[in-house]
């Protein structure tokens, strides 16, 4: 029994694919249908035409009614019709089903750093994260952990941002370039910075990091370290001095106590963790 | 009457509103001081034990007179 249901409704997904110009034809052919299923079932391959059925749980929450609690929706969406990446499952889950769905997105090539989300565990950009095509359990998507939500999917930033502003993400100098042109650098001093110029500040490491969770208030978290050491390295900057400075108290660096879940989440592939250690080492000799 | 430290910062927040409707000019700080006022009569239904929602919206409130607060804003209306 189990069986026929199985095949009953994997044929309806199949005739829903279909476009509705060959619906005239869907009697003769569903018979065709049931008998290359019977095949894949059999042959234990993919039927193409089969619908691929992925349940995502997203948690939502409303501003505008403020005394209901937040809770998880499941939409339910034929992957063989959604492209390869949660943001895109997103994306049609917004246009096709509930356009009150609310999230960031912007570039959706890994660049903006707009959608970051915590998806199945792990805070990542939702625009980079494949849908695990051979799991069949439900992805559950959450926003960013331990920020304030301004609705469903969105993270308020704006702690975020104002630290980032703090460390003076600028070059500061007062000498002009020697020759009046450009402030030129070694090719030494340019690899320096390699790994440090590409964080486009998703937030991800930082709300990832247990310390960052209990000291936001004056722990910098990872990201704005890291960015802090992309000026602290920078060869042409000259207020390395003052840059130390400012870290060196027992909260803005040093709450880092090595747990490197920055460096496990990133998903730009970047390390952190040993940023902040650089750092920790410039500062002690 | 006790106040709870949470009924607290609401009042204090309104205060804050009302300090701040001070430094705008005369002719429209009543519209400030009636905005603010609405503001709080929105949510005045709440149960007074639902902190999540009380504080969401201290939090939105804080933000707002943020805003209002900066000296560019000269009137306001609805």
């Amino acid at each position: 029994m189990a069986a026929l249901r199985s095949t009953a409704s994997a044929l309806l997904g199949a005739a829903a694919a279909r476009p509705s110009l060959r619906m005239a034809a869907a009697a003769p052919s569903a018979f065709r249908g049931m008998a290359q299923l019977a095949d894949a079932a059999q042959q234990n391959s993919t039927a193409s035409e089969q619908a691929n059925l992925k349940t995502f749980q997203i948690y939502r929450w409303n501003p505008d009614q403020p005394s209901e609690k937040p809770k998880m929706q499941s939409y339910t969406l034929d992957l063989n019709k959604t492209g390869p990446m949660v943001l895109d499952a997103l994306i049609r889950i917004k246009n096709e089903i509930d356009p009150t769905l609310t999230f960031r997105r912007s570039c959706r090539e890994g660049i903006c750093g707009s959608c970051a989300m915590n998806i199945n565990g792990t805070n990542t950009l939702a625009c980079l994260c494949r849908i695990p095509n051979e799991d069949k359990a439900d992805m559950k998507i959450y926003p960013l952990p331990h920020t304030y939500v301004v609705k469903d999917l969105v993270p308020d930033l704006t702690q975020f941002y104002k630290q980032y502003k703090s460390i003076k993400p600028y070059l500061q100098r007062d000498t002009p370039a020697p020759d009046g042109r450009e402030y030129r650098q070694t090719k030494a001093d340019r690899k320096k910075l390699d790994g440090l110029y590409e964080c486009i500040l998703c937030a991800c490491c930082s709300t990832s990091c247990p310390s960052y969770w209990w000291n936001s208030e004056e722990y910098l978290g990872p990201a704005i370290l890291l960015q802090s050491y992309r000026w602290l390295i920078d060869s042409r900057d000259e207020k390395t001095l003052q840059r130390q400075d400012a870290l060196n108290n027992s909260m803005s660096l040093y709450r880092c106590h090595t747990i490197l879940n920055c460096t496990r989440t990133c998903p730009k592939g970047l390390n952190p963790g040993q940023a902040i250690q650089s750092i920790k080492k410039q500062m002690a000799f | 009457m006790r106040l709870s430290g949470l009924q607290k910062d609401v009042l204090s927040l309104y205060r804050q509103c009302l300090r701040e409707c001070r430094k705008k000019p005369e002719a429209t700080r009543k519209h400030f001081q009636t905005f603010a006022r609405d503001e709080f009569e929105k949510s005045i239904k709440l149960d007074k034990r639902d902190f999540s929602a009380i504080e969401f919206l201290l939090r939105k409130g804080r933000r707002q007179l943020e805003m209002y607060a900066s000296p560019g804003v000269k009137d306001i209306r609805k």
